[in-house]
């Protein structure tokens, strides 16, 4: 287990490295900083100071090395926006991000599950074909699309509520919308699928066999069993409650951590989009461990397979 | 009629239907109280399908017809509050592959617990002290530490003495044993049968053993029913019809046994295959590779009929000789 967890991290810090690297080649490369963010019409010599005071000067090599050696010491750095500390900028704009995805997320676990599961118990039934055509429509309609789609038949048509900004909590409720519909029909398609896999396997014909009821049947042999799958989904679904509103929050011009990450890029502001880009990695690992033990927790076959390894017995 | 309320388990001309397909052609059977039956037959000739027909546990596309009664209670469209207390409670059923039969993520002495409290209302202490006492019972070693295992944690062969136990622990009147031996080591296959055999004979239990083994359905079985294509063809004592089976398929299936005595023989292979279920020929399902074939058996079914007490045979063969067949026990009633 230990030895587990130390592949996992390495792993996740070669990943880090290599999403850094990446950020600053991209944004390095592709435009002036100094341009964009003192404007077209600032005069050589303010645009001149401005990239000695932060480094732009230095050969290409050498700015990465600094880059990088400050991220290793743990210091992210400042906006070359504002001098702010990139940390404090990205943090302010959690919360916000969050009112939209932790919301968005109990949208996609409340709708998904219960209509996967419906859906599977009645297989070929109306409502389990409203399902399935419900989740190919959410795995293939762009969350803009329908986003666009929710503003102009709730706020243009019928006016009740507000097309974008953030100033109630009304506010929210058509971005949560587009993000939980989208999760709900793939979590549901998903559910369907593990429960129906689950529903033919021996063992629950064996327990009607001993006198479970059908309801019994379901609840406690069926259900544990298809969340095993499940859960690889809810996980990816958790991992992306930072980073998955990008779209969204431009749509509704929400100022979360996708609008900062936008409006950082375009202004080739390296600290900043590095900062966020080393959450939502961490984020991603934090999750796919959360995974790890969940596995762990549901499916004893992998428990005791780890707990074999590590007493060096057969499995 | 009469069959209904003397027997335990009467099945009256039940037949199953998939997508329009019928793959059982109304069988006919009795068991009595504490009587071991066996049943044999090539794979596909309904064997399983008849028992898991008659106590519902079939896909909801399976159509079924005619009835089975349990002391005279009508199974086949019976509620579910109905079904739940039979099964496992009257008729308990263990199957040919033990390991995917039991709950993965559910540890045995729960799965176990879970049938003690649906039938017996055993639960906490009860429950657990009678959970043990099963897993000893049926030869589980050190059961008091392996209640808390995982069935992936044991072999095979402890798997189906898993199986057992739970299937022991609603006290049913009869046992349906499907292939139970049939995933197994040759080995443990004998320490299986010698344990079903020890319980049935410890608690009185009524057995129905499907088994391609004909050596242990001659040890085990007090009658034994051959099927072919979803029909019984021959139905009679253990010692009549492996001493004289009077069917051609069961002629070609136990008649080149050795005495029962001898060593086990799995079923020999008689030339030709099983005929697909839509594809039956319209007379004896059998004729095509039967070599008594006579022009009567390609235009009707022969029925089931009583050659001599306690013996059924479905040949027209049998009413051609039948009449000058001298036996002891007499000529067809
Ligand atoms: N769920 C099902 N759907 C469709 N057809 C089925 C189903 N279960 C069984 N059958 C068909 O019913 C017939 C009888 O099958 P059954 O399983 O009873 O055979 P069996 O005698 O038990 O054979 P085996 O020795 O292989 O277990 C076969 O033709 C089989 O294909
Ligand atoms: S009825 Fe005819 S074909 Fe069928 S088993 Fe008897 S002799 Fe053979
Ligand atoms: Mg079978």
């Amino acid at each position: 287990m230990g030895r587990f967890i130390i592949l996992r991290v390495g792993r996740a810090l070669i990943t880090i490295a290599l999403v850094v690297t990446f950020a600053f080649i991209v944004l390095r490369l592709s435009g002036d900083p100094a341009q964009n963010i003192l404007g077209p019409e600032a005069p050589p010599e303010v645009l001149a100071a401005f990239r000695r005071a932060w480094g732009l000067d230095d050969p290409i090599w050498l700015q990465y090395l600094h880059y990088f050696g400050a991220i290793a010491q743990g210091e992210l750095g400042r906006s070359m926006r504002d001098g702010r500390s990139a940390i404090e900028i990205v943090a302010e704009r959690i919360p916000i991000t969050l009112a939209l995805t932790v919301p968005a997320l109990v949208l996609k676990l409340g709708i998904g599950i219960p209509a996967g599961v419906y859906a599977a118990l009645h297989r070929g039934s109306l409502t389990d074909r409203i399902v399935m055509i419900a989740s190919v429509a959410g795995f293939t309609i762009p969350s803009f699309v329908l986003g666009l789609t929710l503003v102009l038949v709730f706020a243009v048509q019928l006016g009740w509520l507000p097309s974008g900004g953030q100033d109630s909590w009304r506010h929210a409720i058509l971005p949560i919308l587009t993000l939980g519909i989208g999760g709900a029909a793939i979590l549901a398609r998903f559910t369907r699928s593990a429960m129906l896999e689950v529903l033919g396997q021996p063992f629950i014909r064996a327990a009607s066999a001993k006198g479970v009821p059908w309801r019994d049947v379901i609840t406690r042999h069926a259900l544990p069993n298809a969340a095993i799958p499940t859960v690889t989904i809810i996980g990816f679904m958790v991992g992306t409650l930072i980073a998955g509103a990008v779209v969204v929050e431009s749509v509704f011009s929400w100022p979360g951590v996708g609008r900062l990450l936008v409006v950082a890029v375009a202004n080739r502001d390296l600290a900043v989009v590095q900062c966020i880009l080393l959450l939502v990695a961490a984020t991603m690992v934090i999750s796919n461990l959360i995974v790890d033990f969940l596995y762990g927790f549901l499916d004893p076959r992998l428990r005791s397979a780890k707990g074999h390894k590590a007493a060096g017995g057969q499995p | 009629m009469s069959d209904r309320e003397s027997h335990f388990v009467a099945l009256d001309d039940l037949t199953v239907s998939f997508d329009g397909v019928r793959v059982l052609h109304g069988i006919n059977l009795t068991v009595s109280r504490g009587e071991a039956l066996g049943l044999v037959g090539e794979s596909g000739s309904g064997k399983s399908v008849t028992w898991l027909a008659a106590l519902g546990l079939l896909p909801g596309k399976a159509r079924i017809g005619g009835s089975a009664s349990l002391e005279g209670v009508e199974l086949v469209g019976a509620s579910p509050s109905t079904l739940d207390r039979v099964r496992g409670g009257r008729i308990a059923m263990i199957s040919q592959d033990p390991a995917s039969a039991l709950n993965p993520v559910i540890s045995i002495g729960k799965q176990i617990g879970e049938a003690l409290a649906l039938h017996r209302g055993l639960s906490g202490t009860a429950g657990r002290a009678e959970t043990l006492r099963l897993l000893d019972l049926v030869g589980i070693p050190d059961a008091a530490r392996r209640v808390h295992a995982y069935p992936h944690e044991f072999s095979g062969g402890q798997n189906q003495r898993v199986m057992i136990a739970m299937a022991l622990a609603g006290q049913p009147d009869l046992l349906v044993a499907d292939e139970p031996t049939t995933a197994l080591d040759v080995t443990i296959q004998a320490q299986i049968l010698d344990l079903i055999r020890t319980i049935r004979r410890e608690l009185g239990m009524a057995l129905v053993l499907i088994s391609h083994d004909l050596g242990v359905i001659a040890e085990t079985c007090d009658r034994v029913a051959v099927m072919y294509a979803g029909r019984i063809v021959e139905e009679g004592t253990t010692g009549a019809l492996f001493d004289d089976p009077r069917h051609p398929y069961a002629q070609g299936l136990l008649g080149s046994l050795p005495p029962l005595s001898g060593p086990r023989r799995r079923l020999v292979s008689i030339p030709g295959v099983v005929p697909d279920p839509r594809l039956l020929p319209a007379g004896c399902a059998f004729a095509p590779r039967c070599a008594k074939r006579m022009p009567a058996c390609d235009s009707a079914v022969p029925s089931l009929a009583v050659t001599w007490p306690g013996h059924r045979v479905a040949c027209f063969l049998e009413d051609a000789v039948g009449q000058e067949r001298t036996r002891s026990e007499g000529v067809a009633a």
